[in-house]
């Protein structure tokens, strides 16, 4: 390819609407649009969700995150502040902190020994000044200049974000009030880490971005709910974004059904799917009871925030994840799941029973990969074509009352249009 | 202290037949190979080293390991795919009046439908054995996954 990425992106892809109603499947396949997402989108001028202070809760421990598909340390130094820094050294460019996780006072890199304090400064040099006069570097080199890259944070209720631009707007107005009242309610007491799930998806991350906003494949993918009559579509719940649509809560509320549930026959909607019909039991439905825990009706609430974070509660199973792309074609998400510090054993008990529902195995998520996958195999041509965005109208973002609905996924593309330089719907 | 052979050849036989029966898409029966109070649980290395309780998969009891089975027949969509488990040597050990405790290496192949085959999990089952009625019964067995990053997703048991 010869052309120069921008000028191949925007001959090649176009978004014929202004609305994202149309989003080129090209974007999902394109290993350079993918270089430039890790430069604009992830290094951009976003919060990145990094892990949870309950994960470093010692001076010294430090867990390894990615941002994007950058590996970065996040850790909490001798003063207690939290810091995150690129896990590359600053000599040779060699992965410095080894261990996903642990404690430690300095982190030292294997090859030649360079350490760097808990803030990212380099401290340790062996043989600077090398040995009986022979050697080592030449006598102006300043370790200040040589520390690892390090990578803003701001944490709200315990919730690490980050930012590599010095551009990023402080983290509340980043979340806009919706969002920070979100991880204000998940993290509205301390928690306690239960665990980890990984899952390694084969397909783009931002067709799992699409499936985070987009309530309508709930009901009809999803079909574990649907199956043994515990929800459906038709259910109360929606949608609501923030100014600029780029973050999204689909919700669904306690409280049995709306009136206009009570009026449907179950199956309605469905057609002749074959779906929809609610007659099976499960034999023990008791990790399916929601013990209330929050001031509001929510039953549902998963808060997907730009670009690759969100905050999950599915009942009273509650998780944060992070997309931790891998290339154009590859994305791993990981879920740290969590509880309170004071559940009493019953609810610690539930909470881990209740996670059956959720993560790579879960009985109402574990489609969500195949689904992926599924588009990402059939796309592999044909860039210059579209994904259909309509349900829930075209035209302006606006908050959905009902989960028939994909338009926060057009408030997603909206957002990564204007950070990637693009703009839906110009003239080519 | 390790049971003698002709037991280890039983818990050999119900390790052999619990790989079968998954790998035939006989879940229903698989779930059979499980004693009335029973509890399977997939957990990954890496929740195991740091002594986190989050598993990829709980049932805590037998209607529990049914309702899974259930819902895979009647609800979930997942990756068309056949399984080929390679379980290694096993390992049993009983003391006096206690479950018999078995363990073994796998690893578990799946393959889809164009017969493309890849490594899909790798890791050990720890298992406790109770003889009853209709003959060794799983009471108890934790799948410790050290491929904690799933592949694409877990649906059939491992």
């Amino acid at each position: 390819m010869t052309a120069t990425l921008r000028g191949h992106d925007q001959a090649t892809y176009t978004f014929p609407e202004a609305d994202c109603s149309r989003i080129p499947y090209g974007l999902y396949r394109d290993a350079e649009i993918y270089a430039l997402e890790q430069r604009l989108i992830f290094r951009g001028p976003v919060w990145n969700v990094l892990a949870l202070e309950a994960e470093i809760p010692q001076p010294g421990d430090f867990r390894v995150v990615a941002v994007g598909d950058t590996p970065v340390i996040v850790n909490r130094a001798k003063d207690g502040s939290v810091h995150a820094m690129v896990n590359r050294c600053a000599h040779r460019g060699s992965t410095v902190q080894r261990a996903l996780h642990g404690n430690c006072k300095v982190h030292t890199c294997c090859y030649h020994q360079w350490s760097f304090d808990l803030t990212g400064k380099l401290v340790g040099v062996p043989f600077q000044k090398g040995l009986n006069g022979a050697g080592g570097l030449p006598p102006d080199f300043d370790k200040a200049e040589h520390g690892l890259e390090t990578v803003r944070v701001a944490i709200l209720n315990g919730v690490i974000f980050g930012t590599f631009s010095e551009e990023t707007e402080p983290l509340e107005a980043y979340l806009g009030p919706l969002f920070t009242h979100q991880i204000q309610r998940l993290f509205h007491k301390p928690i306690r880490v239960l665990g980890y799930q990984r899952q390694r998806i084969f397909g783009n991350w931002k067709l799992y971005t699409d499936n985070l906003r987009d309530p309508n494949h709930g009901g009809l993918l999803h079909m574990f709910q649907i199956t043994f009559g515990i929800a459906r579509l038709s259910g109360t719940g929606g949608a609501k974004m923030d100014a600029d649509g780029k973050h999204n809560l689909s919700w669904a509320a306690q409280g049995g059904r709306s009136e206009a549930e009570a009026e449907t026959p179950a199956g309605a909607g469905y057609g002749d799917t074959g779906r929809g019909d609610m007659k099976i039991k499960l034999r023990d439905p008791s990790m399916l009871r929601y013990f209330k825990e929050f001031p509001d009706d929510l039953t549902l609430a998963i808060s997907s925030l730009f670009p690759g974070g969100a905050l999950q509660q599915i009942g009273n199973t509650l998780a944060v994840r992070q997309i931790r792309t891998r290339s154009a074609d590859e994305f791993d998400i990981v879920s740290t799941f969590f509880g309170y510090e004071d559940d009493d054993e019953a609810l610690a008990r539930h909470r881990l029973r209740k996670a059956n529902l959720a993560g790579p195995a879960g009985l109402v998520s574990m489609e969500d990969g195949e689904a992926v996958e599924l588009v990402h195999r059939a796309i592999v041509r044909d860039g210059d074509r579209h994904s259909v965005v309509e349900f829930g109208g075209r035209g302006p973002i606006k908050d959905q009352e009902n989960l028939i609905s994909d338009v926060p996924m057009r408030g997603f593309w909206l957002h990564y249009c204007k950070l990637m330089g693009v703009t839906p719907g110009a003239p080519q | 202290m390790i049971v003698p052979i002709d037991l280890w050849f039983r818990v050999h036989d119900l390790v052999e037949t619990y790989g079968r029966f998954l790998d035939d898409d006989r879940l229903e029966a698989w779930v059979e190979l499980f004693a009335e109070d029973c509890r399977y649980e997939i957990v990954s290395r890496e929740n195991r080293d740091q002594n986190l309780p989050l598993s990829l998969m709980l049932c805590d009891n037998k209607d529990m390991l049914r309702d899974r089975i259930f819902s895979l027949r009647e609800a979930n969509i997942y990756n068309i795919h056949r399984d080929c488990h390679v379980i290694g040597l096993v390992r049993a050990t009983r003391e006096g009046a206690e479950p018999i405790q078995a363990t073994a290496a796998y690893s578990l192949f799946q393959s889809n439908q164009e017969g493309d085959s890849r490594l899909f999990s790798v890791g050990r089952y720890e298992l406790d054995l109770v003889d009853t009625d209709d003959g060794l019964r799983i009471q108890r067995q934790i799948v410790v996954v050290d491929t904690g990053a799933i592949p694409t997703l877990l649906a059939t048991p491992i």
